[in-house]
């Protein structure tokens, strides 16, 4: 095999390209659900799949991780080829799925010390590996528990140290989801952990359907629409783009209304409202209501919304996104 | 070498398929002492039905001259029961692991599907050979007297542990195909049921004539004549060869079937 120190390294972690999908469904017309997706992980960087639920971002996980297969298109991960290579693939990365993967019963060393056995470790260095890990996930307390006693967030750190336990560091980390259900605690324990990641060198794409979580987190974000990348770009780029937060106006009257829909991310025609997107400074704001109603007559009251990832969607997408 | 140029992550050694089937079987173990209410229902199971096979049903079951008492006649059938009942059990566990993800974690090691099952196997086949062990000592305490020799001991070994693990392997095959836990448990029922229309528990001369043709050729029968004739210490003819021939056929069938179900099922 050869070693990275005598050659070049490839340009991407993770590159993939017209990955695309289909699902059938017993009778009923297959779906698309990867559509031509193109993505492109600079190693040690952190990227985000951004995309509400349903958007195919498991799957899109799940075919880079070799867990399942494209329909066509190609994908490399750590160099290796998803399909030729699948277990160098397997050996190379840190998978974290979006659903727990331990074994309840077990205590989380009997979970860490099985999956070092796994990845080739001898008996005494999966001990010590399990302890490691234990003790830089904060698990050395509940160590000789069962799993299934575990917090969600304590039962994330470990599924993400399960997935490390033979992994070469630093090396590709998958991680779907991560914070999903966790409640907000955990969430900020386990942002920590995957900066300590992104600190070791790591390369990680996450998969979120929190636009702050790919904000605090990653170095690139990708919107995931229909199956393909909707738009990419730093977290400062798509902010520029999608302002990031949303200016709801409750009109005085249908004519304005009308006027103003076109322009709108969001609207409430019963109530006469329109949201429009707004960095949300107060420069911004103002100018922003000067703009549309010069004469202060058009406008009765408004209100200050963070942009939800819908209207992130609404922006930059023609539609609005199928919550699955 | 082709431009995409080299690996990012260089990768050591990969364990083989036999190191993964170890920790697995190790896993299974531990998993199955920890589950204590399955694990007394394993070995008192054996027991009870030992019992109500020669105390219940015993003075009322003929099985011709040339057994002293039930209890010499039953104790091949009810160890090839109770082997039926403990294999089930991997169906359950095998099902338990497609339904949640760690399935997905062992792949994403790279373990593939038949270290996995074959680790439930030998689990099950571990467990299984305690109760066999515990029904013996119990056959023993209530009159049976084995006039085996240490080759038929070491035949009756080797019969038995051929069926237990070719039932195991079939079992996880079922637990591949079921959707849920519960269906898998229910599916096994087939499983625990073949020994009765068999020479298990009564002569199949007695049993009405549309089963002969079955009893006479279903696996179970040459087990069930082997282990009779060795644990008798009497002549069993090619018995013992026909059973471990009908155990690795069905051993072969299921690991084969098995292999093609985790695929499918892994898609
Ligand atoms: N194994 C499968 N069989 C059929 N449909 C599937 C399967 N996996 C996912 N899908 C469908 O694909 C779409 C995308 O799913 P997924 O990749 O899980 O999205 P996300 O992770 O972004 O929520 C959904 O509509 C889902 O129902
Ligand atoms: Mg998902």
């Amino acid at each position: 095999m050869p070693s990275p120190s005598t050659q070049e390294k490839p340009p991407y972690a993770i590159e993939a390209h017209g990955l695309t999908k289909s699902y059938g469904n017993h009778g009923k017309p297959a779906v698309r659900v990867l559509d031509h997706l193109d993505l492109r992980v600079a190693h040690g960087s952190v990227f985000a799949l951004l995309g509400p639920n349903g958007a195919g971002k498991t799957t899109a996980v799940r075919i880079l991780a070799t867990l399942t297969t494209a329909d066509s298109g190609t994908a490399r991960v750590a160099g290796y080829d998803v399909v030729a290579d699948r277990s160098a693939v397997r050996r190379a990365i840190s998978l974290t799925g979006q659903f727990a993967a331990v074994d309840e019963t077990q205590t989380g060393e009997e979970n860490l010390r099985m999956m070092a056995r796994l990845t080739g470790l001898s008996r005494p260095a999966a001990r010590r590996r399990a302890e490691e890990l234990l003790e830089r996930f904060r698990l050395t307390d509940a160590a000789r528990r069962p799993a299934r006693t575990y917090s969600g967030g304590m039962r994330r750190r470990l599924d993400l140290a399960a997935g490390l336990t033979g992994s070469p560091e630093p090396g590709v980390f998958f991680l779907d989801e991560p914070t999903t259900g966790l409640d907000p605690r955990s969430r900020q324990e386990l942002w920590e952990v995957v900066r300590g990641l992104a600190e070791r060198g790591a390369s990680v794409l996450l998969t979120t359907q929190y636009l702050e979580e790919a904000d605090r987190l990653a170095d690139r974000i990708a919107l995931l629409d229909k199956g393909s990348i909707a738009a990419e770009g730093s977290a400062a780029d798509l902010k520029g783009r999608v302002a990031g937060h949303r200016l709801d106006l409750v009109l005085t009257s249908r004519d304005a209304y009308l006027r103003l829909t076109g322009r709108a991310v969001h609207h409430s025609p019963e109530t006469l409202t329109v949201g429009l997107p707004t960095d949300g400074s107060a420069a911004h704001v103002r100018a922003l209501l000067d703009e549309i109603d010069p004469a202060g007559t058009e406008i009765d009251r408004f209100t200050l919304h963070s942009a939800t990832l819908d209207d992130v969607f609404l922006a930059l997408t023609s539609e609005v996104p199928a919550h699955a | 070498m082709p431009e995409t140029a080299a690996p990012l992550v260089p990768l050591g050694r990969a364990p083989g398929p036999l190191t993964h089937a170890s920790v697995m079987a190790g896993r299974s173990l531990r998993v199955s002492l920890r589950n204590s209410d399955a694990l007394i229902m394993s070995l008192a199971l054996p027991i009870m039905l030992m019992l109500i096979f020669v105390y219940f049903f015993g003075g009322a079951i003929e099985t011709g001259a040339g057994y002293d008492s039930y209890v010499m006649y039953v104790v091949p059938g009810v160890l090839l029961l109770c082997a039926g009942f403990g294999a089930a059990t991997t169906a359950t566990a095998v099902s338990e692991d497609m339904k949640g993800g760690i399935i997905d974690r062992f792949r994403s090691l790279d373990v593939g599907g038949t270290p996995v099952l074959a680790g439930h196997v030998a689990a099950s086949t571990v467990r299984n050979l305690f109760a066999t062990v515990l029904v013996f000592g119990v056959a023993v305490l209530i009159g049976f007297r084995p006039a085996a020799s240490w080759s038929g001991w070491l035949l009756v070994a080797t019969v038995l542990i051929a069926y237990i693990v070719a039932l195991s392997w079939i079992s996880a095959a079922i637990g591949l195909l079921a959707r849920s836990p519960e269906a898998a448990s229910g599916f096994t029922f087939f499983m625990s049921f073949l020994p009765y229309p068999s020479s298990a528990f009564a002569p199949i001369e007695k049993m009405p004539d549309w089963l002969h043709g079955f009893a006479e050729n279903q696996p179970i029968t040459p087990a069930i004549e082997s282990l009779r004739g060795l644990l008798l210490g009497e002549p069993v003819g090619n018995a013992p060869w026909i059973a471990l021939a009908w155990a690795g056929g069905m051993l072969a069938v299921a690991i084969a079937a098995s292999g093609v179900l985790f695929r499918i099922r892994t898609r």
